[in-house]
């Protein structure tokens, strides 16, 4: 999308959706931002090299010296100790990471994929299929996601739950729930843009349906998209986890599952022992605070009321040549643009 | 200022139904609730298909259930009893009509009938679900306030890092760290359970248990059962309410700025109305509006938590029996008790569009 602008904009790396955000923030929303994606950026490193930095393997209970040994305390040889079951936590908590990556990425590609197809057709197309695909997706969309979750998970991984059926089930049941979301924002999106008037020239021109849907209308539609995005990969990880937790997720021994861990230390917890379950358990919610500060300041910086604005005075001077609009200020252009209310969506008036 | 776009990023309550043409006379809220009421009659059903349908992609709930203990005759059998072997098609409607006149059956592996099933556990997820508002409530709407008061002030940057902490714990997380704080460092709060052994044989002999502890033990009249039951359902409420509370002071906290730059309550600050006053009077009624459509949407999230809640704590619920069935894959009690969620889930939706319409003229169209 951001290669096909206008010449005479800012460099490629500030037309990127999130550095774009970043140069344009200010004070606390800017220390937001950057906290959160300094700790997504530890997370996709951490899954990435988990192998390099994990000192054991997920599934190891034993090494050269003989077996781990059950619930042992943090420190030597176990830095964080290790779990009831004689896995090291500190290992666990690292291939952790790796699982919960692949989740996220299995549902947020599958939700967002189909969700916008299904959005535009619906929006644009409109009549009868709308209506029948609106009331659906308020129908699943007030359905207990975990319920469903759980419901999914069974019948995907039928009981043996390997990395790939557990992450499957995960990933596919998080995409049920949050399909109507982008559904609804994509749909209201292009029942707006379908009475603009560049598409009613396209459609003059004679422009086939498929690429006015997915030209000028989708193209146009993807605004609210980066928000969304950060809470379908928290809702990810939170599925996941509980999937886990409750004893339908994935196998010890096919991958390391935060959510799992925790459900081995709630016997754990009433003895005292505290490091098999605060670990994992302060893994998720690093990783969700992550990626939700990076979706909180982008929801702020995208709503005009909520953005903390750059004094006037502060407001460096190459937007000058955008300042023709008449009674807008710097920060209103940008606001637009952030927006997504790019000039090519005018260009052809 | 800018005559781009009008920033409507937020979720928006569900106005998607399409407009309906002069339908039905007169009164705009009459009509509104009817045009509403109608619509949660389609939603129940998808609801309760999909349930079906995921059911029984996963085959029939006989072998599901017993698959590796009975011989295959012994399982045809049964599936012939139960009547699983017809055309699913007869099998569908048959359910359509269990749902609608709430009689599912009895469960496979421990023959109990649904309906009783859900009664007794139900109770207990409904009482957890109202402790669990109630801290949301107290803890979520006047820190909102507060955050929107002291916007982008050090008061409001503390609370939305709790609020993005909070809404970051997974619930069983929360859970697990309250027991491990409480219950075991500090010992002051019971581990698990609704309630001690003893106590619930007190409340379990009386003549007309209402299933909800608390009454159940004003009844007895016994301060320490009362007690006992309260201490039971500290951590439990807390743990589920402040999954509520972060994404309910985040709210306020957005609405309550939102109405404050609204034109009303420009003209009240040029009276001279003092900006406290603004917050508390101008501001807070019309945020509320959102608030109530959301504390609807929280019913399926507090559904979702209760299971998770419920298993952290042993508390007998509804959710904790349904991971019960689902671990011995008793698809027919699993079945029954999520299409009943679904039933509550779709009618408090619409409950609470009609509050929603009630307080807000502009929501009825």
């Amino acid at each position: 999308m951001t290669a096909e602008q206008p010449p005479g904009r800012p460099s490629f790396w500030s037309r990127l959706p999130v550095i774009r955000q970043l140069q344009q923030s200010v004070g606390l929303q800017r220390g937001m931002l950057i906290v959160g994606l300094t700790i997504c950026a530890i997370f996709i490193l951490t899954a990435i090299f988990a192998p390099l930095i994990a000192p054991y393997g997920f599934a190891q209970l034993r090494d050269a010296h003989g077996d781990f040994g059950a619930q042992d305390p943090p420190g030597g040889k176990h830095l964080l100790g290790t779990t009831v079951g004689g896995y090291d936590v500190l290992s666990r908590v690292i291939w952790g990471a790796q699982t919960a990556l692949l989740a996220i990425l299995v549902a947020v590609t599958l939700s967002v994929f189909l969700g916008i197809v299904l959005g535009v057709v619906s929006g644009y197309i409109g009549g009868w299929l709308d209506r029948i695909l609106v009331v659906i997706a308020d129908a699943v969309y007030a359905f207990p996601t975990l319920l469903l979750a759980i419901v999914s998970a069974i019948i995907i991984s039928q009981g043996q739950s390997n990395l790939f059926g557990g992450i499957l089930a995960a990933g596919l049941s998080i995409t049920v729930v949050f399909i109507p979301q982008y559904f609804r924002v994509i749909r209201a999106e292009a029942v707006r843009i379908k009475s603009e008037a560049y598409v009613e020239s396209a459609k003059v021109v004679g422009t086939g349906i498929i690429r006015i849907m997915f030209r000028h209308v989708l193209r146009n539609a993807t605004r609210s998209l980066p928000l969304i995005i950060t809470l379908n990969a928290s809702e990810a990880i939170f599925t996941l986890a509980a999937l886990g937790f409750l004893g339908f997720g994935i196998e010890p021994n096919s991958a390391a599952e935060w959510g799992y861990d925790l459900n081995k230390s709630i016997s754990d917890v009433t003895s005292g022992i505290w490091w098999t379950s605060i670990f994992p358990g302060t893994a998720i919610v690093l990783v969700v605070v992550g990626v939700t500060l990076v979706g909180e300041s982008l929801n702020d910086l995208a709503d005009p009321r909520l953005r903390t604005r750059r004094r006037a005075s502060r407001v460096p001077s190459p937007g000058a040549a955008v300042a023709v609009v008449p009674g807008a200020t710097l920060d209103d252009v940008l606001s637009g643009d952030a927006l997504g209310i790019v000039p090519n969506e005018t260009e052809p008036r | 200022m800018s005559t781009t776009v009008s920033a409507d990023v937020a979720p928006s309550p569900p106005a998607s139904e399409a407009p309906k043409r002069k339908l039905l006379g007169a009164n705009p809220l009459v009509r509104y609730i009817i045009v509403r009421f109608l619509l949660i009659i389609p939603t129940i059903f998808i609801l309760v298909s999909m349930v079906f349908i995921i059911m029984r992609v996963a085959g029939d709930p006989i072998t599901a259930a017993l698959g590796g203990r009975l011989s295959p005759e012994q399982l045809a059998e049964r599936i012939h009893k139960a009547g699983y072997d017809r055309p699913i098609i007869v099998q569908y409607v048959e359910y359509i009509g269990q749902v609608f006149t709430g009689n599912f059956g009895k469960s496979i592996t421990d023959g109990r009938p649904i309906s009783a099933i859900i009664v007794t556990y139900g109770t207990a997820t409904l009482e957890l679900a109202i402790y669990a508002l109630i801290v949301a409530l107290i803890v979520g709407i006047p820190l909102g306030m507060v955050a929107a008061y002291f916007r982008d002030r050090w008061p409001d940057a503390i609370l939305r890092i709790f609020a993005i902490l909070w809404y970051a714990t997974p619930v069983f997380f929360v859970g697990l760290l309250l027991k491990l704080v409480f219950a075991v460092w500090l010992d002051i709060l019971p581990v698990a359970g609704r309630a001690s052994t003893r106590t619930e044989l007190d409340l379990d002999s009386l003549p007309h248990p209402t299933g909800i502890y608390l009454i159940d033990a004003f009844q007895l009249g016994d301060p320490g059962a009362i007690g006992d039951v309260l201490s039971h359902a500290v951590l439990p409420g807390l743990a589920l309410g402040f999954l509520t509370a972060g994404i309910f002071l985040r709210l306020v906290r957005t609405n309550v700025i939102g109405t404050l730059s609204m034109d009303y309550v420009d003209a009240a600050r040029s009276r001279g109305v003092s900006e406290f006053r603004l917050v508390r009077k101008h501001a807070f009624k019309p945020a509320l509006i959102p608030v109530i459509t959301v504390i609807g949407l929280q019913i399926a999230l507090l559904l979702g938590g209760a299971v998770l809640t419920e298993t952290t704590f042993e508390w007998r619920g509804l959710g904790f029996q349904l991971t019960q069935y689902l671990g011995a894959r008793d698809f027919v009690a699993v079945q029954g008790i999520v299409a009943v969620l679904a039933v509550i889930v779709a009618v408090t939706n619409f409950i609470v569009d009609i509050i929603a319409a009630l307080i807000d003229p502009r929501v009825r169209y």
